[in-house]
């Protein structure tokens, strides 16, 4: 039996994109009071894995964020589907720019493997679903010295390696790499679980570590955001259900798309 | 200097997404006072490829080569990248909004410690340079200041039309086998499955397409939108949502990350119509959006629109077109 691979897994607390969405008046970030609050699909996925690692190889998976105090409920919708420790890294997110955040995290594994608990894998999402920076995970690498695979669907851990595979521009695409190593997960090629409702009630007796940031962030170089503005629609209701069937080949006949 | 990393399709001509780019990389130029173009190309030019980057103005085309480029590492394509930079002494380094081109980006802009923008869509002032890009899944847009040589970003697909130049470059191939070291090779492409047909050329330039969206419910849910497809000649063009779930294969994705249509009709069933989709298909000429959702922004920026859901509405106008058309 190979050892126990102990993985971190990296979670954004983000505002819904899907849900409307304000800004604040200074345009720093969104409104929170009007917002839903979730991780990325990409997240879900790397915390699937995450899970899935470490229950195939009895070690351990961790969640980290660096947030806010509320952040700390993806730290425990992490927690619901099988993670079981967690480290919350307490900071205003939207102070910390990209090359800050990889900062922070690198800062945890150094800190946890000083303490005798080493993080052999760390999983994150492709780009987080606010500010899409793209870049969070391969940064984490260099900090650490390991080698990144970026936007697999599919990681498995077999001979103390890391199999990692995913769409690529040519076809499927096949990484096989050395632990300890960076890996980010793109959605599609787990299904999340959803978590039990055991599974909830362990997730609230579970611990979590509580930090300070290890530096004073540099920042995003973020001006502002802005909302652009909203189109004036003109859009014709054709009907509603299967009713709408005659106007909408009316329409067909029309534009003359349904000559054979 | 502005170099530009142009991305190749698997019969070696440059990507549309990478013209754009340069596109993108001449208005900048032109701002700057006609800062030279080059490109960085990672394998061989084909004779087909550099005309077509002399016609978008291309100055010197840089390609990498050798073992440590024959399958992807993105280390190993920074590494080289930097060896051209260095070279070249470009203060501007620009990619399109691929996977691809944004994992190189990032590993440049991390070995090289300075800021990269992901996903920009035009650029606001040059002194400062500040860039606008999208955010919050594409509902926002931020002005990000770029202070850092070299200037690091990716441009989002169809952000801008690509354009060729007025003027002819030389786009003079200058051969690099930079030496790649060891660790730069770690994590490496070690197979690649055959690809799946790209068929996303009659999508392209198709008169009618069908969209599909999240709302299709699953792999099993396309049926009646491939019955309206074929009655109306049509391909199936798709959400990301459905490419990534592995629903309905990649080719058939339209936005910023798929192909751009441009048909007489568009008509997108349960596609919310997020701003990557809608840079795929807004110009379409009439687009009928098919939605439960009547607030959805698909809906609220179509020229018409049922709403309702699509395993009900789709059937009907299916049996209504055999009916007219048996009538
Ligand atoms: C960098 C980047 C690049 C991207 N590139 C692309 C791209 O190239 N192409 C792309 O499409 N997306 C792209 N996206 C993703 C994009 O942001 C959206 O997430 C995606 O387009 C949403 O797909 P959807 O509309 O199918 O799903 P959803 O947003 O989930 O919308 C589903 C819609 O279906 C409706 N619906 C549900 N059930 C039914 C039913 N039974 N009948 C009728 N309607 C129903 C709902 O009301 C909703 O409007 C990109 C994102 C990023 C960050
Ligand atoms: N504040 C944060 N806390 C924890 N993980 C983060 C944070 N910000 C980004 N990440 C991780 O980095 C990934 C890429 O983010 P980004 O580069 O900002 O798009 C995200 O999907 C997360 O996994």
């Amino acid at each position: 039996m190979a050892d126990p691979v102990n993985v971190l897994v990296c979670v954004k607390r983000v505002p819904d994109a899907t849900s409307e969405i304000v800004l604040t008046d200074d345009g720093q970030g969104v409104d929170g009071r009007l917002a839903g609050f979730t991780m990325s699909n990409h997240e879900q996925c790397a915390v699937e894995l995450a899970v899935r690692i470490a229950a195939a190889t009895g070690g351990e998976a961790t969640v980290l964020t660096l947030g806010d105090a509320d952040a700390v409920e993806q730290l425990r919708a992490a927690l619901a589907v099988g993670c079981t420790a967690a480290t919350h890294v307490q900071a205003d997110s939207q102070q910390f720019g990209p090359a800050d955040v990889a900062r922070e995290i690198a800062a945890v594994v150094r800190d946890h493997e000083a303490a005798g608990r080493s993080h052999d894998l760390v999983l994150l999402g492709n780009d987080a679903a606010d500010t899409g920076d793209f870049q969070v995970g391969i940064r984490l690498a260099y900090a650490l010295g390991r080698p990144v695979v970026n936007g697999v669907g599919q990681v498995v851990v077999e001979d103390d390696g890391v199999t990692a595979s995913g769409a690529g521009p040519d076809g499927f695409e096949t990484y096989r790499l050395p632990l300890p190593a960076v890996v980010t997960v793109l959605e599609g090629g787990v299904e999340p679980r959803y978590p039990t409702v055991p599974g909830r009630m362990k997730a609230k007796k579970v611990p979590i570590e509580e930090r300070s940031p290890a530096q004073e962030p540099a920042g995003a170089a973020r001006v502002r955001w802005s909302l652009p503005p909203a189109a004036p629609s003109d859009v014709q209701v054709l009907g509603k259900g299967a009713d709408a069937a005659p106007a909408v080949v009316d329409l067909f006949e029309q534009l003359g798309v349904l000559a054979r | 200097m502005i170099l530009v990393l142009v991305e190749k399709d698997l019969d070696g001509a440059a990507v549309e997404v990478s013209l754009e780019a340069l596109t993108f990389a001449r208005s900048l130029s032109e701002a700057g006072g006609g800062i030279p173009i080059d490109a960085v190309v990672v394998g061989d030019v084909s004779p087909d490829l550099r005309e077509s980057l002399a016609a978008y103005g291309v100055r010197d085309v840089h390609t990498l080569g050798g073992e440590a480029f024959a399958a992807f590492a993105g280390s190993a394509w920074a590494s080289g990248i930097e060896t051209v930079l260095a070279s070249t002494s470009s203060v501007v380094l620009m990619a399109a909004g691929t996977p691809r081109g944004g994992e190189v980006l990032a590993h440049v802009a991390a070995r090289a410690d300075v800021a990269m923008a992901a996903n920009v869509l035009g650029f606001d002032g040059l002194a400062p340079f500040v860039v606008t890009r999208q955010v919050v899944g594409g509902q926002a847009v931020e002005a990000m200041q770029l202070s850092t040589r070299p200037t690091l970003f990716t441009v989002a697909g169809h952000a801008v039309e690509a354009t060729p130049a007025a003027a002819q470059g030389a786009a003079t191939v200058v051969a690099h086998e930079p030496e790649v070291a060891a660790a730069d090779l770690v994590a490496r492409v070690v197979s690649t499955d055959e690809p799946e047909p790209d068929l996303s050329g009659s999508l392209k330039s198709a008169r009618v397409v069908v969209g599909a969206g999240r709302g299709a419910g699953g792999e099993n849910g396309f049926d009646d939108l491939l019955e309206l497809a074929d009655l109306l000649h049509a391909p199936l063009g798709v959400s990301r949502v459905v490419t990534s779930l592995g629903w309905r294969p990649h080719h058939e994705q339209v936005g910023q990350t798929g192909s751009r249509i441009s048909p007489d009709l568009y008509i997108p069933c349960g596609i919310s119509g997020a701003i990557q989709h809608w840079a795929g298909c807004s110009s379409a000429k009439a687009i009928l959006a098919i939605n439960t959702d009547p607030d959805a922004p698909m809906v609220t920026k179509a020229t018409h629109a049922v709403i309702g859901d699509l395993h009900e509405v789709v059937p009907a106008i299916n049996a209504e077109i055999k009916r007219r058309r048996a009538g």
